[in-house]
């Protein structure tokens, strides 16, 4: 039989790097990253986006937490808030268009070790990505989602979005849209999703907070951010700004995020909404799931080599 | 049988024995009967014998019900086809007996259930007929049930007195196939293959045995293509995979996904096509060379991401079990129409590595280098199967699993400064860092579809986009550089050249062997790497006449089939011409010389 011999223990990077050893550092050693370490290309926002804030959030929480370069796994589909990872100094991905979260979850489920951060926006999530959105939800596979809502598509400029509420004027719907919005927090509780919260770019510390809880969360965590787009549907979320008269109502101490009916009642408190955490209950992960069938797995087979393992079932084949 | 017959007396007053030295045996039924079962022992049989063997198989895409045939092949020589006629036909209903009367040569024995199945006086004349109430007897054999659950095994013990095959083998492998269910279930079993054994086959006189074979020399496998693929992706070290279930990849999914968590890996059962490829690239980001898989119409979905991993120049994996298309087509017949959606399925310059198995042992192996070459070039490479090489049975020697096993534990060890698409690289080939992994220089990598930069930074510049396009086109070209230059079946000149590719090998030998057996100078080259074409084909092509690129695809609206329509673009050659079909069926060694002849008997425009 005929195959190509390809050495590949011993394949080398490619590059023209020169191929030296780099010392390992102790964390023990490194002190935590800083705004100016972490940032990479300027953001290709429109000054006033509220996208900004939440990358400057983000960067806030790698200090605070103290995650390192390396580890920082950024994933992003396609759209405005999509380009994160290209802002941010660290290991990232801009995948196609809706499949951010598939694509996560392969990292999530083979690199047990990473925690995984996707950011992206309405459109990406819930138009051309929904399935996904629900699947990821359901399998309650550990990353952290981050959705910059801005009911509106605005890389494509101005058409309507699965979030843009009912009477929106777009280039697609000029006389006001008339497609019942999506609601973020109900369709994240309903698909299963075990920790979903709402917050707003305009509220900095609240939205460091949910990143922060959501981070910790041992399972999907779902964020809505309310991220306004100032050059297509500016003051969209105004009624959630107390400076320009809006009320930021935050879900009482009282709420019990486990209760997944009054999780379902508080997402429907009219507009603008609650902020906080509505859900969060602890179920197995997909991640941890998957570990245990292959303990199970790896606890029959014991010591054996891979070659071993697969040369039982080769003998019963004879 | 075959034409080498000749008859021994045999002593003690037992039937006459004939010494055959192959065998064609047809089973049709429904597939709900456990036909594949009984094609399933035989090969395995063959496998722990000397004899070489090769099956066909159709099912129909209903869950259960509708006709159903497994063809098996025996020979003491070596099998390349599962046969154009059969020697004996099996039928269990009246609609198998006479749907497939004529695949029997003439003179050739139908044995069918004379329950079930009335002759028809026309064709006693040309067939031998040999009825037994098989579904009775298995009834009566194993209790009086009232079901005829079992006939299958009963028919294995007719078919075992018969070719006098041998029996120890044949109980062992029911109680490796049986053994580990409700003991009823097993000693079932062994009554209806006892039944069948025993049964008096009084007007059929005869019984066969197959020449010694020569010795295989080391121990056989009997395994289907996709089983080999999954094997042999586990051999290679893939340790993730993502899917979703389509006739005929499933198989592949499966198997992939009960074995994989003993090497400590996963295999992901996505909510789609399109996740499942997404899944795969990202596990394949994270270090891993991970595999995705379809067939059909979830191939035309997974295209976007593996224009991608294409751009990005991620390695990842792809198995078309092709299948009759376009959209949802015939699910359970044999085609090689995704030539095109392999090679050429993206929007933008996509470029992509395709190869194609061309036999079982051949896809345990390739599986292994499209990982390889998947892993070396960043690339995605698409492993163009079908659903005949998929449900085919072979045996073949067995690998040296030892030597061929690999580990490809992602790689995370520090670096000085990394660029994922360095354009002063050697041959364009670069690789990319899988997250945590350090940078020291501080300078992180990222990974994307838009046109970037050394470090994957977008990019609008006409100078970059011209520069990485050609570099993600060049590494392919010094791919085809390091492949090997095919020979050609057959002298390497003559009048007549049959180019072929995947799983249609064997009838394109076969013919061959039969052509040149009657003095016609034709010969076969064989294209198992499709894109990048290995370098050197048209040195081959200069030694003949004629060339025929022989494909299970439309001739389309030029004249020419996939494969012929890329050799005729890349040599500009007019001595190209396609022999193509698309009934679903794999091809025979006649069909094949038949359009040989015909077209040789019009000149070259």
């Amino acid at each position: 039989m005929s195959t190509i011999a390809f050495p590949f223990a011993t394949l080398p990077r490619t590059g023209t790097a020169p191929l030296i050893p780099v010392a390992p550092l102790a964390d023990a050693d490194r002190k935590p990253l800083t705004k100016k370490e972490v940032s990479a290309d300027h953001p290709t926002w429109c000054p006033g986006c509220g996208d900004f804030s939440v990358l400057a959030l983000y960067f806030k929480l790698i200090e605070r937490r103290k995650l390192w370069h390396e580890k920082l796994t950024t994933v992003a589909g396609i759209g405005c808030s999509s380009r994160f990872p290209y802002f941010v100094q660290g290991h990232g991905a801009h995948f196609i268009h809706g499949r951010a979260l598939p694509f996560a979850s392969g990292v999530s489920i083979s690199r047990p070790d990473l925690h995984v951060f996707v950011f992206g926006g309405d459109g990406d999530a819930f138009s051309i990505g929904g399935n996904h959105f629900t699947h990821t939800a359901r399998k309650n596979i550990k990353l952290t989602y981050v959705v910059m809502d801005n009911q509106v598509y605005g890389l494509t400029k101005n058409q309507t979005s699965p979030t843009s509420p009912l009477g929106y004027k777009s280039k697609t719907d000029a006389w006001g849209s008339g497609d019942r919005p999506i609601n973020p927090v109900k369709q994240a509780i309903a698909a299963g999703a075990t920790f979903v919260a709402r917050t707003s770019a305009m509220n900095p510390n609240h939205v460091l907070a949910t990143m922060e809880s959501a981070m910790d969360h041992d399972g999907f965590s779902f964020v809505q951010c309310l991220s306004e787009c100032v050059e297509f549907f500016p003051g969209a979320f105004d009624a959630a700004i107390p400076r320009k008269g809006g009320v930021f109502n935050e879900i009482s101490k009282d709420h019990d995020v486990t209760d997944e009916y009054a999780a379902y009642k508080l997402s429907d408190v009219a507009w603008p909404g609650q902020f906080g955490t509505f859900y969060k209950v602890n179920r197995p992960t997909k991640n941890a799931n998957e570990a245990k069938i292959i303990a199970d797995h790896r606890a029959k087979v014991g010591d054996a080599a891979d070659w071993q393992i697969l040369q039982k079932n080769f003998d019963r084949m004879k | 049988m075959s034409a080498v017959a000749d008859t021994t007396a045999s002593t003690g007053g037992q039937p006459k024995v004939t010494k055959i030295n192959e065998a064609v045996i047809r089973l049709a039924g429904n597939s709900q009967d456990g036909i594949q079962a009984i094609g399933g022992f035989l090969a395995r049989l063959a496998g722990r014998s000397e004899q070489e063997v090769m099956t066909f198989m159709t099912i129909p895409s209903t869950i259960s019900g509708g006709p159903s045939i497994f063809q098996v092949r025996i020979g003491s020589g070596e099998v390349l086809t599962a046969g154009d006629e059969a020697d004996m036909l099996l039928a269990f209903y009246q609609h198998s007996y006479e749907d497939h009367i004529r695949s029997l040569k003439l003179g050739g024995i139908v044995l069918y259930d004379s329950d079930h199945v009335t002759p028809k006086p026309e064709w006693q004349e040309s067939y031998r007929h040999v009825g037994v109430p098989i579904s009775s007897l298995t009834v009566e054999a194993i209790g009086g049930t009232g079901r005829d659950k079992g006939k299958n095994i009963y028919v294995l013990g007719l078919l075992a007195k018969v070719y006098d095959l041998d029996v120890t083998k044949l109980k062992k492998l029911i109680v490796e196939r049986f053994g580990g269910k409700d003991a009823s279930v097993l000693n079932n079993a062994n009554s209806c293959f006892d039944a069948g054994y025993n049964h008096s086959l009084e007007n059929l006189l005869k019984s066969y045995q197959f020449y010694a074979a020569p010795s295989k020399g080391g121990a056989q496998v009997v395994m289907n293509g996709n089983e080999a693929i999954a094997y042999g992706l586990l051999a290679a070290g893939v340790r993730f995979g993502a899917g979703y279930p389509i006739t005929p990849w499933s198989d592949i999914m499966e198997l992939l996904r009960k074995e994989l968590p003993k090497y400590g890996g996963s295999f992901i059962q996505c909510e789609d096509e399109i996740a499942s490829v997404s899944m795969a690239i990202g596990a394949s980001w994270g270090g891993r060379v991970a595999v995705t898989g379809s067939s059909g119409p979830g191939i035309s979905l997974k295209t976007e991401a593996i224009g991608w991993a294409s751009m990005a120049e991620m390695p990842l994996v792809v198995i078309d079990v092709q299948r009759g298309g376009p959209s949802t087509g015939m699910p359970t017949n044999i085609e090689q129409s995704d030539l095109n959606i392999a090679t050429f399925g993206g929007h933008g310059d996509s470029p992509r590595v395709v190869i194609a198995p061309s036999t079982v042992e051949d896809c345990f192996y390739t599986a292994i280098e499209a990982v390889n070459i998947a892993r070396k070039y960043s690339t995605p490479v698409i492993l163009l199967s079908d659903q005949g090489i998929a449900t085919r049975i072979e045996a073949f020697p067995e690998p040296d699993l030892k030597t061929v096993v690999q580990d490809l534990s992602p790689d995370l060890t520090p670096v000085p400064e990394h660029k994922p698409y360095d354009l002063s690289a050697p041959g364009g080939i670069t690789r990319h860092l899988a997250p945590g992994t350090r940078v020291a220089s501080g300078k992180y990598p990222v990974v994307t579809g838009l046109e970037h930069d050394e470090l994957g930074h977008p990019t609008g510049s006409p100078k970059l986009h011209m520069s990485m396009t050609a570099k993600r086109r060049n590494k392919l070209r010094a791919l085809a550089a390091e492949l090997p230059v095919p020979t050609t079946y057959g002298p390497n000149e003559g009048h007549v050249l049959l180019v072929g590719w995947g799983s249609t090998q064997g009838p394109l030998r076969e013919a061959v062997d039969k052509a040149r057996s009657l003095g016609e100078p034709v010969s076969a080259l064989h294209i198992k790497y499709i894109n990048p074409l290995p370098n050197g084909l048209e040195d081959i092509f200069k030694g003949f006449h004629r060339i025929f690129v022989v494909e299970l695809n439309d001739e389309g609206l030029y004249g020419y089939g996939q494969l012929a329509q890329v050799l005729r673009a890349r040599y500009a050659d007019p001595r190209i011409q396609g022999i193509n079909k698309v009934d679903g069926l794999t091809w025979k060694v006649k069909e094949i010389l038949d359009r040989v002849r015909t077209l040789t008997q019009t000149p070259v425009a």
